[in-house]
């Protein structure tokens, strides 16, 4: 055993040498092959977006908290879409609230979240020079870049961006002649997409391969912290899923472009008959939502992930079952894939199969549930510490609980009935999977920014920011159940038209105004994340006091990460407050013999079998 | 020192293979997983009705014997390659790269066949569009299969594929199986229910 481990030695020092080449400018922070390299470029990119997205939803929410406003300022940026009469236009609303959609829940949630803590905790944290494929990484990258720019441009031509929700549901999708929006801007929308894809699909097999063949001496499937858990089912569910929706969407583009009817079938348009016969729309709705529904749990369970690990490390405590976590993630997996009917309960289906569907769904509570009782019995007596990524894993926490009980009121066939399509389900999603993956990142973002930039944040403005989302978002979303309960439907432009709503019309503006609020403290983030990148404090080595292997590299790691042989793991990332330890952690590179005061009975029947051994 | 070598001793290698290899395998998933969505799109399409049964072209037959045989001399160069027979390697992946082209050859005839049928691509009736569908996204795969042969079959000229380094070609056989594969799936998916 110790020859191999000499000749490994020695092959990490080649292997070292060939890493001190010299990057220019653009190898090194524009084409890079380095994972933290690219997943800046990820977060960046992610930021960006997220600014639009959510300058976005304040653009619609203007439209309903003040339907009498005058928006005439705002035709500097706007253009056309302000009519001359001041008014937001009609077509333009529903373009804002398909973008502010497909943006966040791609753009942001899924390449921001995903690409970003993927790429720069999967080698770090299994002790990995590198991705497997850095080469597909960057390509994964620039593949998310360039649909991108076509997803930006699409917001500035003529007859608009894509308007049909980012459900892009035909008939409404494939006929151009339908609306604005289905024209030009749904042709960019798909080829986006078409990219995003396969820069989803890129980034994913990275992940998997790298996760499965790459691991450090010693990481065992059970000695990995729950974050690289959470980004491995992630990448699995992304790689059965994505390729489906391409599926969906290359049928639409046929339809779209080519005159098939796949999804076509008995249309009139101005009195006039499409000649498209014979197609199904509901079978667009199954294709979509085999990939939407897990689309959920791939914007979830990275957040989910940063959580256990950022909750256990700051309440000073392992994890409050390892394996339970592992097993609820993998049965979230397996469930993802057999509940996408929910989505579609009232678009005539076998209520029978709808009963199937409601059983299955009903189902997931039970791993969410559990994940959430073993983040609070984590928390249950721990020393905690209130870093601003506690705080929102915490807020996590909580949003986790609040959407997902609402979860139980949607997933059953009956209820959803009344609830389908309104601002409850608005309400719903945003809480459980927007809010709670929202606050994973910004949590990750937070915690891991020392190891990224070597600086720490500002932690007061980091509360200050805190504080202020976690409110704004309660009173944006909280609402919105009694608005959805009383019948709104979602994606209407206007309720002024109808007297049952009037009642309303207060609540709406304040969410509004609340969602004003909430998105000003984003731009206490902003400063404080860029003005830290270069006039933050310096970071300590390990500021969090935290086990995973990412705190043993140098401030700055380079290229390769660790400079000399890679390190080798001896046990589990959750060594927290162990009974009898000098310290109240252990990291994971810790030798079980070095630590004889605190290994339990089973680790020190380990210490001396080994030493046995190596006596005969 | 007794305690440095338990350090050593202590922690074992994971388990791995190679990494590239391995993302072969993934990649081939999510080929999997696009062509299950297709499938099971045409059953549900079916179940649908306004269905339109027809004949299957009955150059199928010819070209799946075609891919199989290619699927057979692909995995004779591999063999050969094992061996160090360089020269039976080279010409064995030129015969596969032949029978992949005579393949695809066949599958462009088979759209003419369709169309003397009256089977159209853009039609009411989706079951004709779905074949379409099936044969060309499966052709676009087949000519990145091809184009890795090519390059495989380049490597072979340079003498760079033998017993000792047989990454290349045992890569470009797992993938080339899996097209052969893949159309034998879809023929015999269409033949049963159609």
């Amino acid at each position: 055993m110790a020859s191999t481990v000499v000749d490994e030695h020695i092959d990490h020092a080649v292997e070292d040498h060939a890493h001190e080449h010299h990057d220019n400018f653009i190898t090194k922070y524009i084409f890079s092959t380095d994972h933290k390299t690219i997943a800046k470029q990820y977060l960046i990119s992610g930021i960006f977006w997220a600014l639009i997205g959510g300058f976005l939803s304040l653009v619609f929410r203007l439209q309903l908290g003040f339907p009498n406003a005058q928006l005439e300022w705002l035709r500097p940026l706007m253009g056309k879409w302000i009519t001359t009469t001041g008014k937001l236009d009609p077509e333009f609303y529903l373009a804002l609230v398909t973008m502010h959609g497909t943006i966040m829940v791609f753009f942001v949630l899924t390449a921001g979240l995903s690409g970003t803590f993927s790429n720069f905790l999967i080698p770090l944290q299994i002790g990995a020079r590198d991705m497997a494929s850095g080469f597909m990484n960057m390509l994964s990258y620039w593949f998310f870049f360039v649909s991108s720019v076509v997803m930006f441009i699409s917001l500035f031509i003529e007859t608009g961006p894509a308007s049909g929700g980012w459900v892009i549901y035909p008939p409404l999708s494939a006929l151009p002649q339908a609306m604005s929006g289905s024209g030009l801007g749904m042709t960019m929308w798909l080829i986006a997409m078409a990219l995003f894809i396969v820069s989803t699909l890129l980034g994913g097999i990275n992940y998997i391969t790298t996760i499965i063949n790459l691991r450090t001496i010693g990481m065992s499937f059970l000695k990995l912290p729950l974050t690289i858990w959470s980004f491995f089912l992630t990448a699995i569910i992304g790689l059965l899923s994505f390729p489906v929706l391409f599926g969906a969407a290359l049928l639409l583009i046929f339809d779209r472009s080519f005159g098939t009817s796949f999804y076509l079938s008995d249309i009139y348009i101005g009195g006039e008959a499409l000649p498209n016969m014979g197609g199904s729309p509901i079978l667009f709705q199954h294709l979509f939502w085999f990939l939407g529904h897990p689309e959920v749990y791939i914007v979830l369970l990275p957040a989910l992930g940063i959580t256990s690990e950022i909750i256990a490390t700051n309440s000073r405590k392992p994890i409050f079952g390892y394996k339970a976590m592992i097993i609820s993630m993998l049965g979230i997996t397996v469930l993802s894939f057999v509940v996408w009917a929910h989505h579609m309960f009232v678009s005539g289906m076998n209520p029978f199969l709808g009963s199937i569907f409601m059983l299955l769904t009903l189902i997931i509570a039970v791993p969410s549930a559990v994940k959430v009782f073993n983040y609070l019995t984590t928390l249950w007596k721990g020393n905690i510490i209130f870093t601003p990524a506690m705080l929102f894993s915490i807020g996590l926490v909580s949003f986790f609980i609040s959407g997902g009980l609402t979860g139980l009121f949607v997933g059953n066939s009956a209820i959803d009935i009344q609830l389908h399509d309104t601002y409850f389900i608005v309400a719903h999603f945003h809480l459980v999977m927007g809010s709670a993956a929202f606050f994973g990142m910004m949590a990750g973002v937070y915690h891991w920014f020392p190891k990224m930039f070597g600086r720490m944040m500002d932690s007061k403005l980091g509360y200050i920011h805190f504080w202020i989302s976690f409110v704004g978002i309660y009173m944006v979303f909280f609402p919105m159940h009694y608005i959805g309960i009383a019948g709104f439907p979602r994606r209407y432009y206007s309720f002024t038209n109808f007297d049952a709503f009037s009642t309303f019309v207060d609540l709406n503006a304040f969410v509004s105004i609340a969602a004003i609020i909430t998105f000003a403290a984003q731009l206490i983030f902003l400063f404080n994340f860029f003005y830290s990148i270069f006039k933050g404090k310096k970071a300590p080595l390990n500021p969090w006091h935290s086990n995973t292997l990412e705190w043993t590299t140098p401030r700055l790691p380079g290229h390769g990460n660790w400079p000399g042989e890679l390190p080798t793991v001896h046990r589990w990332p959750y060594d927290y407050s162990k009974p009898g330890a000098k310290e109240d952690f252990i990291p994971q590179t810790v030798p079980l013999s070095e630590t004889p005061e605190s290994n339990l009975q089973h680790e020190a029947k380990i210490v001396a079998e080994l030493k046995s051994k190596v006596k005969s | 020192m007794v305690n440095q070598q338990v350090h050593i001793g202590e922690p074992k290698a994971t388990l791995s293979m190679h990494p590239k290899k391995f993302a072969l395998w993934l990649f081939i998933v999510s080929i999997v997983m696009l062509f299950a969505a297709l499938t099971s799109a045409f059953i549900v399409k079916q179940a649908d009705g306004n269905w339109l049964s027809f004949k299957l072209p009955g150059i199928f037959l010819l070209n799946t014997i075609v891919i199989a045989m290619s699927s057979l001399t692909m995995h004779l160069a591999y063999s050969a390659a094992k061996k160090d027979l360089l020269q039976r390697v080279k010409w064995m992946l030129l015969i596969t790269v032949s029978l992949g082209i005579l393949f695809l050859i066949g599958q462009y005839i088979s759209w003419s066949e369709l169309i003397n049928e009256n089977v159209y691509f853009v039609s009411n009736y989706a079951s004709g569009s779905f074949i379409y569908i099936f044969t060309g996204l499966h052709g676009l795969h087949l000519i990145s299969g091809l184009i890795f042969l090519l390059i495989t079959f380049i490597s072979s000229l340079r003498l760079k594929i033998h017993a000792k380094n047989l990454l290349q070609i045992e890569m470009c056989m797992t993938y080339w199986h899996f097209l052969g594969g893949l159309w034998v799936y879809l023929y015999v998916f269409l033949l049963f229910n159609l």
